[in-house]
């Protein structure tokens, strides 16, 4: 990258966006990657999960624990001890272990691992009747799945995928030191290594801005598919319910 | 039609082993209503599960219309299920979905084409007397509108079985009302049978034509709800009977229970009986209205001065059951507890 041939100790501050955009659209890309991979996998799992326990769809508590094992354990590591430690398989995958591809293989098992969890929990949160009534109302398990349990938790995964997301924004920084790029790169070796206390700044004050962003992006979702979190209805027929 | 043959339900085995239904039979015609009483415990929930064939029964049957779907495999049953409807208790809707998709979905699950769904959706909703709340939320609707939509949805296969799995509890007086007069309005105009558990021995009195007493997974009294109120030794009948304070007997006097035994006691049972036994009868509380066209009535009475003997035979030729108050009070205290 160009940027190491840069001379001087300190970024002039002229240069500093020429130097942080680039990273953060590398971020951005990595967080985006990682969060496609994620929702397609975490969300079959999660449901999987939450319906091999007992009183689920196919309760079948061997494969329960077995799974809510590996599950567990992707959790317990620390990223950058999971990160480390899969490296042969990271190679194997994508046949490097430097850069965005690179960075890409240990967050989607760390962010799988968090997303199956948070996916289980949310499902955990829709009343069982609902799952009753889906039944009886002749419903295959695939139609159970979609509509009584995803459907019905839509807004409290959502919620759970903004947490999802902020996290992987904090995993690619740490990818960032082994050399993946983004934005945490940019802070580990010019803020961090280079003691350069304004590119530091800067990787500081765009991180927070794009987590806000985050955040607020996915609160506005969350509301938007809670029915009772919107606007009430109009008057006259709220004065109507409450007649009848 | 839909009949129960010594339906059983055992969860657990060995040391563990719990009957929680024990051999239930009954049946309820197309057009009946058919009320099935208990206390919590008693396997009221279990039954609505084995009914609605969310749960297989450890033996016995569960026949629709003759046919005996206790033995599907689970794809057949799946379809089975839509001949039984289910009406739960208010908190059954998706709760991010609008009270006509609300109805839609059992049309949705069996994949009927967008526009067929949106006219019957709209005829349910009609039917039920909500078409004007057809883009509601569960969460903009009334807990008494909330149970309509899921009556709507427990039609819209067009089930010639409803199950209402405490429909009504936790609703106000009101809504109970009007939930009872759609129901019955539905049977009259579907043929429904329909099957109705609950807790609620007053709701039973307004909706149902049989009622049966289930107690530790066995039924131990059931029939007609008129026969019930008439018989003075039935301990349903004491208990569908609500409990109301009545006034205090002078001190000379002693409290008696009359209860009305026959369809033919006279209007003027009251100055009859003190005709009889020449004595003072004065009237303490009463109730006497029509069940299904029948009338039904119980008295508590004052009566000064009068043979026991005496009493109880004159209150029987008038058709009435008559014994001491204190006792009546105790057996309805008894059973109450032992119904809901």
């Amino acid at each position: 990258m160009s940027i190491l041939t840069i001379p001087s100790k300190n970024v002039p501050i002229d240069q500093i966006p020429a130097l942080v955009f680039p990273a953060l659209l590398d971020t951005l890309l990595m967080v985006g990657i990682v969060m496609v991979i994620v929702v397609l996998v975490g969300i079959p799992l999660g449901a999987l999960v939450h319906n091999l326990a007992p009183g689920g769809l196919f309760e079948n508590p061997a494969l329960h624990s077995t799974i809510s094992w590996i599950v567990s354990i992707g959790r317990s590591l620390p990223f950058l001890i999971l990160m480390a430690s899969i490296v042969p398989f990271t190679r194997f995958i994508t046949g490097t272990n430097i850069g965005i591809a690179a960075a890409v293989v240990p967050m989607s098992i760390a962010g799988i691992a968090f997303f199956t969890r948070i996916v289980e929990n949310s499902l955990r949160g829709v009343p069982p009747t609902l799952v009753r009534v889906a039944k009886a109302s002749g419903a295959s398990p695939l139609q159970i799945i979609r509509t009584a349990q995803l459907s019905e938790a839509l807004p409290s995964i959502i919620g759970g995928l903004t947490i999802n997301t902020i996290a992987m924004i904090e995993y690619s920084a740490i990818a960032g030191t082994i050399g993946a790029g983004g934005i945490g790169y940019v802070a580990v070796t010019y803020g961090y290594q280079r003691f350069d206390n304004t590119v530091m700044l800067a990787t500081i004050v765009i991180l927070v801005a794009t987590v806000a962003s985050v955040q607020l992006l996915g609160d506005r979702l969350v509301r938007l598919t809670t029915p009772h979190a919107q606007t009430r209805a109009p008057r006259a027929s709220r004065r109507e319910a409450s007649l009848v | 039609m839909i009949s129960l043959e010594q339906l059983t339900k055992v969860y657990g085995h060995g040391e563990q082993r719990t009957v929680v239904l024990d051999r239930l039979d009954f049946s309820v015609d197309a057009g009946e209503i058919f009320a099935v009483v208990g206390p919590s415990g008693a396997g009221k929930s279990t039954l609505a599960q084995c009914v609605n064939l969310l749960e297989r029964p450890t033996s016995g049957s569960v026949l629709v219309n003759g046919e005996n779907l206790s033995r599907l495999t689970e794809k057949q049953l799946r379809v089975a299920r839509r001949r039984i409807g289910t009406i739960f208790q208010s908190d059954g809707l998706y709760s991010r979905r609008t009270a006509a998709q609300n109805v839609a979905l059992p049309l949705e699950y069996l994949g009927v084409t967008a526009a067929e769904t949106r006219a019957r959706t709209a005829e349910l909703l009609d039917r039920v007397g909500l078409a004007t709340k057809a883009g509601h939320y569960p969460h903009q609707l009334s807990g008494g509108q909330r149970q309509r939509v899921g009556i709507a949805r427990a039609l819209a296969l067009r089930p010639s079985v409803l199950l209402s799995d405490e429909a009504t509890s936790g609703l106000d007086p009101d809504s109970t009302r009007s939930i009872v007069a759609l129901l019955k309005e539905l049977r009259d105009d579907l043929g429904l049978s329909i099957l109705f558990i609950t807790h609620e021995m007053d709701t039973v009195l307004q909706v149902a034509d049989s009622v049966a007493r289930l107690d530790h997974g066995r039924i131990v009294e059931s029939g007609r709800i008129v026969e019930l109120l008439r018989d003075p030794a039935s301990g349903l009948g004491r208990a569908l009977r609500p409990a109301r304070s009545h006034e205090r007997a002078a001190a000379d006097a002693t409290e008696w229970f009359v209860s009305y035994t026959s369809a033919t006691v006279p209007a003027d049972w009251l100055t009859r009986l003190a005709d009889r036994l020449g004595v003072t009868v004065s009237l303490l509380g009463a109730s006497i209205e029509t069940v299904d066209g029948a009338t039904v009535g119980h008295a508590s009475i004052g009566v000064v001065g009068a043979d026991h003997e005496h009493l109880i035979a004159a209150a029987r030729s008038l058709g009435l059951d008559a014994r001491p108050a204190q006792a009546e009070q105790a057996a309805q205290a008894e059973i109450l507890e032992r119904v809901a």
